[in-house]
């Protein structure tokens, strides 16, 4: 859970070493499994409609908190739905809430990050400031007083831990904008007349990616974990439409009488985290083979 | 030094009333009014209006928000709107118990944390760094109040060894006390461990490559005296700065944490507060939150330099 | 010498006997009670702690009778404008105070004029108070009132010393003062507020406890939990859905009594723009979604049949129950026929209730039924201090929420269903159904007030602002060894006569 404050800079790469990163990564069985594991989530998540399956919102009042049997092999739960159908379904919700709101925070930090770092002088200074603000509130609860504020909902869930969690990536982005900017491809680039657009676009971006994409990668993880406490807290995805998070929430209040309800949203949380985790260690390895 | 800590505290001036103009606007804006979640079950007009009156809510924003933050500058953070207490003296109720579960959990992350990493990293490659490192994601991918929702079921519920919650202030009763929390912490305390971990094994990897060790080595010291004098020394710099980056973060992580164990700390004044609109709890929390965590960002860096004396150069 | 050490031993000894003899009872609370000041409170759980702190002008029994506490006797005005009490004698507030006239007077007075009073509207009848002696009041009322001996029964009559209110101000809350079986020792807020008995209680004998401890526990399962560890001795509001495992373990006790509250889905027909759709415009759309539902089935679904179906502002055990209009049997058929008739078929409705979990449920089990019929149900959650202002600023369609019920038959109805009515947040206006409910307050004639709610259940049953699906029943888990506990249709924790098992 804490992995949202851990950041990882890394020096500029020249472009050729991207090609070695990506075979380092293919030669990593961990990091392989990693990705595997999020390939199977996101895969299910996609064929949950062609699946042959109970729709997640269908109700059938005589077969209500009933242990996982051959009719429904996870049970079902509080109003009589399928949990195996909710699940799956769930994982669209989990996905999305990951990679919406990982989305938004880089849509919003690497321009922020980029300019801070690039101009310098009182731009960077406002930004740096905002940022450092953002950064001393606790993430789960700013998180939340702007979940609160924008009304509860999947989609302001993403916003919420989207804008959370920007701050992070303005930092790797200023930071690793400063870094080129002293490089002399960088200087002799200016020297020729290049536009500012033209030196962002060829030198600055490519090189910021790495540290970015690692750290994007393990920021995703973060995110569905915490679209899962929003969820709990009531703050997430609305019924009847399911998110893992959601289910745990009402799962808690049958933990005796029906613990399977509670097991595998949890479960699935676990290993679809897992799986972004280990990629994400992997894409750092691979960006950075001094370690190993 | 006084220079620097001087120079990176008036820096956080200006951070902090960033802060403290984001949290007192959001909270305006939320959606619910305070009032009426106030007012009781009739909501008696007469009653709301008097107490929009009272708490000055109809005051134009800028009015209220210089009047909350000249009044903070005193020391004055304001009253709860629910509870009618001062804000500072439920913080005051409510920092120690957060304190003592996060200083436990700190506890339980650095005895787990950093032997599991000293050891994966002296045993690089080998099995016991495989399991130490699939443990440490492990431990940060569980969501820790589904760990927590766990534990209670199994600990407390099937086998009844420990309370599912019902704190005890620790002056009280020291041992029930730290009896309550130790799930809580256990399950705050798990994710830190794995953090805290990697960072060991990091920069005992670091340390180990470098040539003092190899010129220790050489010398034909002892393994462990080479492990312990030499390289832990060493290794231990970006571990406190870690530790002391960590417990600025708990007060956050210790949120959902409280929540579930019913601990009557930090986390659940505000999420409580955040629920119930009540203002000025909200902010007062947000406020000395983000000052604690950049001073403790300050420290940080400070501790840094003073065991890492090359830093002071650059 | 070693006479001594046998005294010494022998005193440790009685030290430690007296030490198990302090019975301390502990009871989980759902929520953190609220300030505690009777005139400032505003909360259900406040008022458990209250009934242990603070006596009350007059009581309820379990059938809702008024009985005799701190007023030993009273009589009305045949005018029914003024009415007299004795009151006990020998009463001392937890401060030595005298309890009096005088006192009932002041107390009467704090409601009505502490600014920050929320029992204002409850005592707004009373025009005057007379000390007629140390031990009888007269007070004065500018109309009939057939429900003020029902607010004195609850916050409105609660008696706080004088003295105490008067040095402490609005403050009175941090450390109150009454006249209960216990006093107030100490608060820690979200974690526990102790009583300790008060030697000098009227009723002491009745108390077999040296001091009783709230615990907020907010958690279901882990209130729960805890009385199964023994942690606590009783809790309150306990699930539904854990009744089953509570009756299966022999270490616990179940009580239970339905409340004298609802839950229901409140309509938007007249509040702003939002009410112009064939929800809130037709009344037939109306029925359709109340046939829609099937009540005992919801109940069985959600609660466990815990709860008790209903369909009207009263209980059907509650003598104020309507008989002519039943709790209606569903027909999905009868419900297309009406959306058929009103023009209305696959309509969307949007449908706002809290984050709370039973909530949600509650509204996914109505979605279901609802879209049988073709009505299609929105649900869209809200923090519930969202939700409330919404609904005063009309800025809903449907809203499910509920009341917690009072005593007197007037609390559940006449604020939500007359035209001015404080808390109506539908707008509902029918002249006809002020008229009624007018008169049923002022009458004291509990069968001229009976016929009057039987004819406005008769205009209500058709216009439906408000669309009842059922009745809380208020569950506590008791260990086995806690004996007397007498459960109440007010949800509060009695504790005359309650004691450990020897």
């Amino acid at each position: 859970m804490s992995s949202a404050t851990e950041i990882y800079e890394t020096e500029p790469l020249a472009p050729r070493r991207r090609s070695r990163a990506l075979a380092h990564l293919l030669n990593n069985p961990v990091a392989l499994f990693g990705a595997a594991l999020v390939m199977f989530f996101v895969i299910t998540a996609l064929l949950a409609p062609l699946l042959p399956i109970p729709g997640p919102a269908e109700t059938d009042w005589a077969a209500v908190r009933k242990a996982p049997s051959a009719a429904h092999w996870l049970g079902t739960d509080e109003i009589g739905r399928d949990v195996l159908s909710r699940m799956i379904w769930g994982a669209q919700a989990s996905l999305l809430a990951g990679v919406v709101s990982v989305a938004i925070a880089l849509g919003l930090g690497i321009p922020l990050g980029v300019m801070a770092g690039y101009r310098r002088g009182w731009t960077d200074a406002v930004i740096s400031r905002i940022t450092e603000a953002l950064l001393a509130a606790p993430f789960l609860i700013l998180a939340i007083a702007l979940a609160a504020f924008l009304g509860p909902s999947l989609r302001n869930a993403m916003i919420a831990i989207g804008l959370s969690a920007m701050p992070i990536f303005i930092r790797i982005a200023r930071g690793q904008t400063l870094q080129v900017m002293t490089e002399d491809y960088v200087e002799s680039a200016r020297a020729i007349g290049l536009t500012h657009g033209a030196i962002i676009w060829r030198y600055v971006l490519p090189n910021i990616f790495p540290p970015l994409l690692v750290q994007a990668t393990l920021t995703i993880a973060t995110a569905i974990i915490a679209e899962a406490s929003l969820s709990f807290l009531g703050l997430g995805q609305q019924p009847p439409a399911p998110s893992w998070g959601s289910m745990l929430n009402t799962a808690k209040a049958f933990l005796e009488q029906a613990p399977w309800m509670a097991m595998w949203p949890g479960i699935a949380i676990f290993l679809v985290v897992l799986g972004f985790n280990l990629l994400g260690d992997g894409l750092r390895d691979a960006f950075d083979p001094r370690e190993s | 030094m006084l220079s620097f800590i001087g120079r990176r505290i008036l820096i956080a001036i200006p951070t902090i009333l960033l802060i403290s103009v984001f949290v007192f606007f959001l909270q305006k804006l939320l959606p619910g009014d305070p009032v009426l979640a106030l007012a009781g079950e009739d909501r008696n007009p007469e009653i709301l209006a008097f107490l929009r009156e009272k708490y000055r809510l109809n005051d134009p924003l800028y009015v209220q928000y210089f009047t909350w933050i000249g009044n903070a500058l005193q020391g004055d953070l304001g009253i709860s709107l629910r509870t009618q207490q001062p804000v500072l003296t439920l913080i005051g109720q409510k920092l120690p118990v957060t304190i003592q579960l996060a200083l436990m959990a700190l506890v339980i992350a650095v005895v787990i944390g950093v032997p599991a990493g000293i050891l994966s990293a002296y045993r690089k490659g080998t099995w016991i760094d495989w399991l130490a490192n699939i443990l440490a994601l492990s431990g940060l991918s569980v969501p820790n109040f589904w760990l927590g929702i766990m534990l209670i079921l199994l600990v407390s519920v099937k086998l009844g060894w420990l309370p599912a919650s019902g704190y005890q202030p620790f002056l009280e009763d020291p041992l029930q006390s730290m009896r309550t929390m130790l799930m809580p912490a256990f399950v705050l305390g798990t994710g830190l461990a794995a953090t805290l971990m990697r960072h060991t094994r990091s920069a005992m990897l670091g340390v180990l490559k470098s040539d003092y060790v190899r010129t220790a080595r050489a010398k034909g010291l002892s393994e462990t005296t080479v492990v312990v004098k030499h390289a832990l020394r060493n290794a231990l710099v970006p571990i406190v700065t870690v530790v002391t980056l960590l417990f600025g973060e708990l007060l956050g992580g210790a949120v959902l944490t409280e929540q579930i164990f019913t601990i009557p700390g930090f986390g659940k004044l505000v999420v409580d507060a955040v629920f119930n609109r009540d203002y000025a709890v909200v902010q007062g929390i947000v406020l000395c939150t983000a000052v604690a965590f950049i001073a403790m960002n300050i420290l940080a860096d400070a501790l840094y330099r003073v065991l890492n004396p090359r830093m002071r150069n650059s | 010498m070693s006479h001594k050490r046998t005294l010494a031993l022998a005193a440790a000894l009685m030290i430690g006997a007296s030490w198990a003899q302090a019975a301390d009872l502990r009871i989980g609370l759902a929520e953190d009670p609220d300030v505690l000041d009777p005139d400032q409170s505003r909360t259900f759980v406040g008022r458990i702690v209250y009934t242990s702190l603070c006596d009350k002008l007059v009581d309820i029994t379990p059938e809702l009778e008024i009985i005799p506490q701190l007023a030993s006797e009273w009589e009305w005005s045949e005018d029914g404008k003024v009415l007299t009490m004795k009151l006990r004698e020998g009463v001392t507030f937890h401060d030595g105070e005298p309890f009096n006239a005088a006192a009932v007077a002041a107390n009467i007075d704090r409601s009505q004029n502490l600014d920050e009073s929320r029992r204002k509207s409850e005592v707004a009848s009373i025009t005057s108070t007379e000390v007629v002696d140390d031990l009888t009041i007269r007070i004065n009322l500018a109309n009939p009132d057939a429900t003020l001996l029902a607010q004195f029964a609850d916050r409105a009559g609660m008696m706080v010393s004088p003295k105490a209110a008067e040095a402490a101000g609005v403050d009175f809350g941090s450390n109150p003062v009454c006249s209960g079986p216990f006093k107030f020792k100490e608060r820690v807020q979200q974690d526990r507020i102790v009583l300790e008995k008060f030697a000098d209680y009227w009723n002491a004998d009745a108390i077999h406890f040296d001091t009783v401890t709230y615990l907020p526990i907010t958690d279901g399962t882990v209130r729960l939990a805890n009385v199964r560890a023994g942690d606590v001795d009783i809790i309150e509001r306990l699930a539904a859905t854990d009744v089953a495992s509570v009756k299966a373990d022999g270490n616990l006790k179940l009580e239970m009594a339905v409340s004298l509250g609802y839950q229901g889905i409140t309509i938007n027909v007249n509040n702003g723009d939002r009410s112009k759709n064939p929800l809130g415009q037709d009344a037939r759309v109306r029925r359709a979604l109340s046939l829609a539902i099937d009540r005992e089935a919801l109940n069985q679904v959600v609660f466990e049949g815990v709860m008790a179906a209903g369909n009207q502002a009263f209980p059907p055990t509650s003598p104020w129950y309507s008989a002519d209009y039943p709790i209606p049997a569903r027909d999905v058929e009868a419900a297309k026929a009406l959306l058929a008739e009103a023009g209305a078929e696959n309509i969307e409705v949007e449908l706002q209730l809290s984050t709370d979990p039973v909530a949600q449920q509650v509204g996914q089990v109505v979605q279901a039924m609802a879209a049988e019929a073709g009505i299609n149900v929105k649900i869209v959650a809200k923090e519930f201090a969202t939700q409330l202002s919404e609904q005063t600023a009309g800025n809903y369609q449907a809203s499910q929420i509920g009341w917690s019920g009072r005593v007197d038959p007037d609390g559940n109805i006449h604020q939500f269903m007359t035209c001015e009515g404080g808390i109506n947040d539908s707008k509902y206006c029918n002249p006809a159904v002020d008229e009624l409910l007018n008169a049923a307050r002022t009458s004291t004639d509990i069968a001229v007030r009976k016929a009057k709610y039987d004819e406005a259940e008769a205009i209500l049953a058709e216009d439906l602002p408000i669309i009842y699906l059922y009745h809380q029943t208020w569950i506590w888990a008791l260990a086995k060894k806690v004996e007397g506990f007498v459960p109440y249709p007010d949800g509060m924790i009695r504790l005359e006569d309650v004691s450990f098992a020897e």
